[in-house]
């Protein structure tokens, strides 16, 4: 069989299975985001209980594995009556732990904003919300995109475990692609490839156009 | 559903066993990643301007595509062409190859930030190329090398789970094939967390003391 | 870049070769010209200051004999030998690694950022060369070493990394490294331009001490005018990548004949 014959055969499954892979990224990317933003606060909250109740979060998501979660979220919650369906499972996985990742870029991007800057917003007398809303955060996101460039790919590659659960995302069409017709070489090559566009030419692009726009938007070209 | 502690202690040993699986795995892709991101990070500093654009391409689609893909790939693909892998082979010929493309990105960064004139004095002593590098070059790139090498120690370590995919015994397998035998999940999944933080905490920490350690024992503090 | 070099001798042989010989060398970055068909001689056992204003070619020449630059045009030899090329057949073709190595081996430098290697001793620094270029032993490259750090005075210092040497006894570490591998021709480059005043004597003792016991072939590229005039056999007043003028020091100080010669030197003496 000729490559294209295959793509005619298969590629169609294979589509489906990229469009359920950039659902889950998104959801994913978005859960992650949120995540992110909760805990990377609540690690520099001025309580003690509050910082080390993020603490255990970011180490226990950081500290297993992505796949260790995913299972454990999927077969394990159910037992305790906390059924998720297998699409939110997957995603929620994957934004849980990419979320504590991101948590430690948004403390540490906080934490750069010059101290000169929260000396002026108290000397505004804002509250301490709005100092942190309309201040520190916004220069803060200036620093931390570069790496939450980083980290979407993440988000995108991890994804791919979620085939793990029978999610029928692009990982999972091309396992059971190669299961039927043992052209491993054509379909995880494709599969592949479909990964490295969807980065290549979707999430990096993507997230070098908000670099751009939000340093534009805070002055800073 | 409760958690029952004498299903715990009895899965327990199996456990421990599969642990043991698990480190060896780690261990052994992050030395086949350590080797081979020298040489993808060498590559990339010959004066062969079409060589350093292969590798980096190369680079870049290893590291911007899931690695559990890439260990079907290794897997499935290999015997298409007559080479028949064991399940530990393709493993960790995989997991050691996607580790390799971001090792070469250390190294990278840790051989830019050596000063030109080191380089410079290199010469000057008339020490040949490889020497430089040995004795004077990756010395100096290496310390600078280890934060970003030891992060990825321990994510090496927390991607083995993947491994089970392809049939590798390590504790991710072993825990799924407990659930599969016990129809009990809540223990083995629990515990395989736990386990993983047991480890990787730890290894954090050794790796932030193992830098200090090495910059003062090279002289590196001011 | 190809260049007729069929003009060029493949050796210089004869009594009174000179150790170093720029012939008609050129270089360019871009539009830039650095050196402009520079030719220059230098004697066995010569100590020859190049001075001039910033941008005007002299660190360029040390490096190109260093081999740290490579040259578009002419030829430089050394000991008689082509440096930049070598022999095949009776023309010069630019030349290999292997020629490069060889040929290298009669030049040693100082640099004016020290560049010792910080993850060895002051004594590592200097026998690393020895033992694994020249082949001596751990013994016979420590005993030279330590005579040598015993001359720049940092025999004491010898088990010392460099980050807890100051400038300049980082500097003097560098010139007993750089002589153990006892070159023909010694290169020193601004090697007290990253210096703090009150510490460039020690390192202008032990260049002093050089040139009244050795019969080093030196070059050198200073700011330093007075320490200049003191030790130099000739000073070359480089300018535009071209040598304006050149002569003994006390000519070239005391009575010189280019115009941008005296407009240099006044600055130089205003700014003192």
């Amino acid at each position: 069989m000729s490559y294209s014959d295959f793509l005619v055969i298969h590629g169609p499954r294979l589509l489906g299975g990229t469009w359920i892979t950039v659902q889950q990224t998104v959801l994913a990317a978005v859960l992650a985001v949120l995540i992110a933003l909760l805990f990377g606060l609540l690690k520099i909250s001025p309580l003690r209980p509050v910082r080390a109740l993020a603490s255990v979060y970011i180490e226990v998501f950081r500290g297993t594995s992505l796949l260790v979660q995913l299972y454990w979220i999927f077969f394990v919650l159910p037992l305790f009556g906390i059924t998720i369906d297998k699409f939110t499972a997957g995603f929620v996985a994957v934004g849980l732990n990419l979320g504590a990742y991101g948590a430690e870029v948004v403390r540490g991007a906080i934490q750069s904003v010059p101290r000169g800057q929260w000396e002026a917003a108290l000397a505004l007398n804002l509250s301490p919300a709005r100092r942190m809303w309309r201040i520190i955060l916004p220069q803060a996101l200036v620093n931390m995109l570069p790496a939450w460039g980083n980290l979407m790919i993440e988000v995108l590659k991890g994804t791919a475990l979620v085939a793990m659960i029978s999610v029928a995302d692009l990982m999972f069409e091309a396992r059971q692609i190669n299961g039927s017709t043992y052209l491993s070489a054509q379909v995880f090559g494709t599969a592949l490839v479909i990964y490295y566009l969807l980065g290549r030419l979707g999430v990096t692009p993507l997230m070098r156009w908000l670099e751009k726009t939000v340093a534009r938007r805070m002055g800073r070209v | 559903m409760e958690w029952k502690w004498d299903f715990t202690l009895q899965i327990l040993p199996r456990l421990i066993e599969a642990t043991g699986a698990t480190l060896m795995a780690a261990a052994f892709g992050y030395l086949i990643a350590m080797v081979l991101g020298l040489g993808l990070a060498l590559a990339q500093r010959t004066p062969y301007g079409a060589l350093t654009r292969v590798v980096r391409e190369g680079v870049e689609f290893i590291r911007s595509t899931p690695l559990i893909l890439q260990i079907f790939f290794v897997f499935y693909v290999a015997p298409q062409f007559g080479v028949t892998l064991s399940p530990w082979v393709a493993g960790m010929l995989a997991i050691g190859l996607h580790y390799a493309a971001y090792l070469s990105e250390v190294y990278r960064g840790g051989l830019e930030s050596v000063d030109r004139g080191q380089w410079e004095a290199a010469t000057s002593l008339n020490l040949g190329t490889a020497h430089a590098y040995r004795r004077i070059i990756l010395p100096q790139a290496l310390p600078n090398a280890i934060p970003g090498m030891g992060n990825y120690l321990v994510g090496i370590l927390k991607d083995t789970p993947m491994l089970s995919v392809i049939g590798v015994g390590e504790l991710m397998h072993t825990a799924n094939a407990i659930g599969a035998e016990t129809y009990r999940f809540l223990e083995p999944f629990t515990l395989v967390g736990l386990i993983f933080l047991t480890i990787s905490l730890p290894l954090a920490e050794l790796v932030r003391r193992a830098e200090t350690r090495l910059r003062r024992k090279l002289g590196l503090v001011k | 870049m190809t260049q007729d070099l069929t003009g060029y001798p493949l050796a210089l042989t004869g009594p009174d070769r000179p150790m170093v010989r720029f012939a008609g060398v050129s270089k360019s970055y871009g539009d830039l010209q650095v050196l402009d068909r520079l030719d220059l001689e230098v004697a066995e056992g010569e100590m020859v200051t190049i001075i001039g204003p910033s941008g005007s070619g002299k660190t360029t020449v040390l490096r190109m004999l260093m081999t740290l630059e490579t040259i578009d045009e002419g030829v430089i030899y050394v000991d008689g030998n082509p440096l930049t090329h070598m022999p095949r057949g009776d023309v010069l073709v630019r030349a290999d690694r292997h020629h490069l190595r060889r040929e290298r081996a009669n030049i040693g430098m100082c640099f004016q950022h020290f560049n010792l290697f910080p993850h060895m001793t002051a004594l590592e620094n200097c026998t690393e060369g020895p033992i694994h270029v020249l082949g001596l032993t751990k013994a016979e490259a420590r005993d030279r070493a330590e005579e040598l750090l015993e001359m720049v005075g940092m025999i004491d210092k010898r088990d010392e990394f460099p980050a807890r040497l100051s400038g300049g006894q980082k500097q003097r570490v560098a010139i007993a490294r750089a002589l153990a591998m006892r070159p023909k021709v010694m290169l020193f480059d601004e090697v007290t331009s990253a210096l703090d005043p009150e510490v460039t004597g020690e390192v202008t003792e032990v260049i002093r001490k050089l040139v009244a016991q050795h019969n080093l072939t030196m070059l050198m590229v200073t700011h330093q005018m007075g320490f200049a005039r003191d030790i130099s056999d000739r000073i070359c007043f480089f300018h535009n990548g071209r040598i304006e003028e050149q002569g003994p020091p006390q000519d070239l100080f005391g009575n010189p004949q280019s115009e941008r010669t005296q407009q240099f030197l006044s600055a130089v003496n205003e700014a003192i």
